[in-house]
């Protein structure tokens, strides 16, 4: 939709202050887009990939020749920039797509999932990217599954399922609004025996075959982790996850 | 883009020669042209056709869906009619080199007759142009690479048989002639073939108007059927 690629049932788009009925294309030519699918050119190669996508926005082949290089440096893939897509990891792809979002020096960067599929090493590389985005005071529209990365790099988040909005705040914010403080995790096996004497500041749910149980009283809560004999539990400061896991109930969707 | 030109050219190419002479030492003359004459200005505008035809489906199918490259372009200022038309003009410009690569052959061999047969390159362009349409029409369509088949065994081929490639239409009986003078390829042959040999087109008007007005149509639909299709 935000592309106009897709047909909106009702309701008011605007980007930039714009209506996007009208002004699509100066919409599009402020807007980079890193889509969930690599949809890189196997025809060309990496360098080709960045100059002909340029020309779609009429940059000019002066200008560009000069950016290419900036922007392979920035994804640290210089030294591929004669190489074939194909010869590209799943990582560099993601890096290379990332850097062709970014050749018209949008204002606006949409990153849809951008994250999945990738080692901890890409992600990490794609992520000190997003920071350096946000620096230069682009605004990135991020969409993700991983509450981490949400957690990480978004100044503010909104939860929607099913597409109703259900909360919409700073991740501190939300954390604090919808969460206690710390929560144990228990996986395996569990009675749920354990569960029937707990204080009352605790709070119990289960999602697959994790047990979780929060409190905001940390100090007890740690004294009951001890307690337990023969399980393992995993202590940790409560985050997004536990939000979402709230927010949507249990279970899987 | 070598192996790309083998096909596109080499196959004509063979067919041409292989057949061109072999079959021209019995027939020998059709109309006061030579067999291998006539074959290979008939095969000038055949490899036009079929080398836009097979680039507006196959390629472009393949940029479309697996490669997902339209979704990409989409994302920037470009629309989807830059697209087609980008994609028009690189199907003519495919037939040029196929088309132009035989007329050379050709030439070479002794089979051209006139100067005046530079003039078919246009033409050639144009005839590209005209059959990357209906192709797109077809990818428009198409759930699957399968899907091209009918096109090329049910308007293709009958067109490689029956317009004017191998032996002159009026050899057809008459009800078949009446249709097959309508069919597009038949009215790039009757531009091509003149020049080629060096004599004067007859109605040059209908048989270019009837093969602009063919593409111009199915430009329209093309481009109507593809933006339909590729924003969802």
């Amino acid at each position: 939709m935000l592309l106009g690629q897709s047909p909106r049932s009702g309701g008011v788009l605007e980007i930039f202050g714009k209506d996007i009925n009208v002004h699509l294309k100066s919409i599009r030519q402020k807007t980079g887009i890193v889509p969930q699918a690599d949809n890189l050119d196997p025809d060309f190669t990496v360098a080709e990939n960045l100059s002909i996508y340029g020309s779609y926005f009429r940059l000019s082949r002066k200008s560009l020749a000069s950016r290419i290089p900036e922007l392979l440096e920035m994804v640290q893939l210089s030294d591929r920039a004669e190489c074939r897509i194909s010869t590209l990891s799943g990582g560099m792809q993601r890096r290379l797509t990332l850097a062709r979002a970014l050749v018209n020096d949008p204002k606006l960067l949409v990153l849809d999932e951008p994250t999945t599929g990738l080692d901890p090493q890409a992600r990490h590389m794609i992520w000190s990217l997003v920071h350096q985005m946000k620096r230069s005071g682009k605004t990135i529209l991020l969409t993700t599954h991983y509450m981490e990365e949400a957690e990480r790099l978004c100044d503010e988040v909104i939860i929607i399922d099913h597409g109703r909005l259900l909360a919409q705040g700073s991740p501190v914010n939300l954390i604090k609004e919808h969460c206690e403080t710390d929560v144990v995790e228990i996986r395996g096996e569990v009675a749920l025996a354990i569960t029937r004497d707990l204080p009352e500041s605790f709070r119990c749910d289960r999602s697959g075959d994790s047990l979780y149980i929060y409190s905001s009283d940390t100090f007890r809560l740690l004294e009951w982790a001890e307690s337990l004999q023969g399980l393992t539990s995993l202590h940790r400061k409560t985050g997004l996850e536990d939000v979402f896991l709230r927010l949507t109930g249990r279970g899987l969707r | 883009m070598a192996a790309s030109l083998l096909l596109h050219f080499g196959e004509p190419l063979l067919y041409l020669i292989g057949i061109g002479y072999g079959l021209g030492r019995f027939i020998g003359e059709i109309d006061g042209i030579p067999y291998f004459t006539f074959l290979a200005s008939g095969f000038i505008a055949w490899s036009a056709m079929n080398v836009a035809s097979m680039e507006s489906m196959w390629s472009v199918y393949t940029r479309m869906v697996p490669q997902q490259t339209y979704e990409a372009i989409l994302a920037t200022p470009a629309t989807v009619d830059d697209i087609v038309m980008g994609e028009l003009l690189w199907c003519g410009t495919k037939s040029l080199v196929s088309g132009s690569a035989i007329l050379a052959v050709a030439s070479m061999l002794g089979a051209v007759h006139d100067w005046t047969a530079i003039f078919t390159l246009p033409i050639i362009f144009l005839t590209g142009l005209c059959f990357a349409a209906p192709g797109l029409i077809v990818t428009a369509y198409a759930k699957a690479y399968e899907n091209f088949n009918f096109y090329m065994t049910l308007v293709m081929t009958p067109m490689f048989i029956l317009c004017g490639v191998w032996y002159p239409i009026t050899t057809l009986p008459e009800p078949v002639q009446r249709i097959v003078e309508f069919l597009p390829l038949t009215h790039a042959i009757s531009i091509i073939r003149p020049l080629v040999v060096g004599v004067p087109i007859e109605n040059l008007v209908v048989h270019l108007g009837a093969l602009l007005l063919f593409g111009a149509i199915s430009t329209w639909i093309a481009v109507a059927l593809i933006r339909r299709r590729l924003v969802q």
